[in-house]
């Protein structure tokens, strides 16, 4: 029989788990039903108190990593954390937030656990009637171009999600006695000290997880435009502009991107964090609005997980948005974002 | 005092990204049609890894990189060609099934295995670069699986940045969750750096490093070892391509306010 153990972390403050986390706990929730396999709750923070309360009445049966070491995301302490919880719970199924620091530390407490790990996992099929026993994970390979489901028999079995694959979990939060779930955890030697976090060198934050829309930047918007000269400043402003009027997160083609390291023209905002695409994110959002693009980056790899699509591009003809966006408006980008600059400032 | 260094970079090859991909199943599992005879590149994430290696070790005298790389050897052989004009190393090569479909875990124990018969690799002293995730399985966890295999406690993923310092130590910037970066500083080597894009541009080709490297990679292809990848249990129900068609309304008639007007609608509209 199977039994779930879903791995959650605190976020930057140490005392409220991640939206990601919540998302993973979802998603272990609904797959301890189906399986009707029991469930733990594993949380790693400094303040386990705090941060456990928002799951109190998840699950049955709730675990903790607590004190001042696991306030950093370090490899060292997060997989002697994670390791700990596991051998607490002794679950063959493990579930877990595809973030930054899981993804650091998973495959190898998997490793140290004889247990096996599929990553950036998009759907958990299981529990069907032909065979109540089997689970299926679903993700994608060659950067979001094809699609396969895995199953393994191998466990304990590791199974980090994408975020945005599960609604958050938002349970009636309660009051946790941390002394009666907390865990030791024997920690190695740390070689490692976290020192704090950077932002691009920039004027302001434009990549926003949760935003409804990605707006979608190309390479067009530093080339020539019909006056015969570049306006890359114009472009700058329209950009950010918009970015702020619609609380949009931006996106940007490979091209653009590398333009900056090449010393062309460049929109001083952006950086390779920006970059969708075979070699950036493939980021989720509900609608993604690309403008200037022509190419397979932005339409086919980026947009992957976007729900609506619409572009505005000069070429009736790209093949590229054929079948890939919803609506595509052949129109000068620069008239239709001030346009749209405009219309937003007046509803604000 | 500058450091000498020791830095195995790990890549694999993967087919170049402006190909039709089209998988198919096969006796050995699922694979992509006409794989081997589809361009190959160097794993794109792998190859930042690797010139950001190189960069590191010309700025440090006495320093060496290896690359480690898992394929068969007439598409090794062939992406070596290119790679080898960009930046000098030695190479590792290992003759095994190409693709993203075998298991990561047997994967990481042949590489692991041939990074342990280095000669004269100093794994105290082990910078371990890779790519944070692979242009075909893209999972993330190959290079973290080989790190724990050499008993290495110190891993950075999507990194950015390495500074190092004259004690040895070094600071490292690694991509997390909106657009940041989180700042480490690590006593030093042994560590595992996975990287994102990092900040170099891709080294123009060099014939004269071409040569230096090909009289070494030749001989390493044809003495290289032939390992066969286990399922590890790993069961593929099915793998197929996305069939997701939309109907694409084309507007070519539409003044820019009318757009504007449309698209402000849209935006504002909840799902």
């Amino acid at each position: 029989m199977e039994s779930i153990l879903v791995l959650t972390h605190a976020d930057e403050s140490g005392s409220a788990l991640t939206r990601h986390s919540l998302e993973a706990v979802t998603a272990g929730k609904e797959l301890a039903a189906r399986l009707g396999a029991p469930l733990t709750i594993g949380i790693v923070a400094a303040d386990a108190n705090r941060a456990a309360s928002a799951v109190m009445h998840a699950g049955p049966r709730l675990l903790a990593v607590r004190g001042e070491a696991f306030a950093q995301a370090r490899f060292a302490s997060d997989a002697a954390a994670c390791e700990a919880l596991w051998r607490a719970a002794q679950a063959t199924i493990v579930v877990a937030p595809q973030s930054s620091r899981f993804a650091r530390v998973m495959a190898a407490v998997a490793h140290r656990l004889g247990g096996v790990i599929d990553t950036h996992i998009a759907a958990l099929a299981g529990g069907d009637s032909a065979d109540v026993t089997r689970l299926e994970a679903t993700r994608w390979f060659y950067r979001q171009r094809i699609e396969a489901v895995v199953t393994r028999t191998a466990r304990p079995w590791f199974l980090l999600l994408d975020s945005g694959t599960h609604e958050p979990y938002a349970g009636e939060a309660g009051n946790a006695q941390v002394d009666e779930i907390a865990i030791a955890v024997e920690l190695p030697a740390l070689r490692t000290e976290v020192t704090g976090f950077r932002a691009p060198t920039q004027d302001e934050q434009t990549i926003r997880p949760d935003a409804k829309l990605l707006f979608v930047a190309g390479a067009g918007w530093t080339k020539k435009q019909p006056d015969g000269a570049v306006h890359v400043e114009e472009a700058g402003k329209l950009i950010l502009g918009f970015l702020r009027a619609s609380g949009a997160s931006l996106g940007s083609s490979k091209s653009l991107v590398d333009q900056g390291g090449e010393g062309a023209s460049v929109l001083p905002f952006l950086t390779h964090l920006n970059q969708v695409g075979q070699t950036g994110a493939t980021p989720r959002h509900p609608k993604g609005l690309s403008t200037c693009c022509h190419g397979e980056e932005p339409h086919v790899v980026g947009w992957r997980f976007i729900g609506e699509r619409r572009a505005i591009s000069l070429d009736a003809n790209c093949g590229w948005t054929r079948g890939k966006a919803d609506v595509v408006y052949i129109a000068d980008a620069f008239q239709v974002m001030a346009k749209v600059n405009e219309l937003l400032k007046v509803g604000s | 005092m500058a450091t000498a260094l020791q830095i195995v970079a790990c890549a694999g090859i993967v087919p170049d990204p402006l190909q039709t991909l089209e998988p198919v199943t096969g006796p050995n599992g699922p694979g992509l049609k006409n794989e081997m005879v589809l361009p190959a590149v160097l794993d794109p994430w792998a190859a930042c890894a690797l010139y950001e290696a190189a960069a590191l070790a010309q700025k440090h005298p006495g320093s060496k990189v290896w690359l480690v790389a898992l394929g068969p050897k007439a598409k090794l052989q062939q992406v070596m060609m290119t790679v080898a004009q960009k930046v000098a190393f030695e190479l590792v090569p290992v003759d095994g099934p190409i693709g993203g479909f075998p298991d990561a875990h047997s994967t990481a124990a042949a590489l692991a295995s041939a990074i342990e018969s280095i000669p004269g690799l100093d794994r105290a002293q082990l910078l371990l670069f890779g790519g944070w995730e692979s242009a075909s399985r893209g999972a993330g966890v190959t290079l973290q699986l080989i790190g724990e295999r050499l008993g290495i406690a110190d891993q950075f993923f999507g990194v950015d940045q390495i500074s190092l310092r004259d004690d040895g130590s070094f600071e490292v910037l690694e991509r997390v969750e909106g657009g940041k970066h989180q700042v480490s500083v690590c006593a030093g080597a042994p560590a595992v750096l996975g990287w994102a894009t990092g900040n170099l541009p891709e080294p123009r080709n060099n014939p004269q490093i071409g040569m230096s490297n090909m009289r070494t990679i030749m001989p390493a292809l044809q003495k290289a070892k032939t390992v066969a990848l286990e399922a590890n249990s790993l069961e593929y129900v099915s793998v197929s391509l996305p069939r997701q068609q939309r109907t694409t309304r084309v507007e070519k008639n539409m003044t820019s306010d009318e757009i504007a007007a449309e698209l402000v609608e849209w935006i504002g509209k909840d799902n």
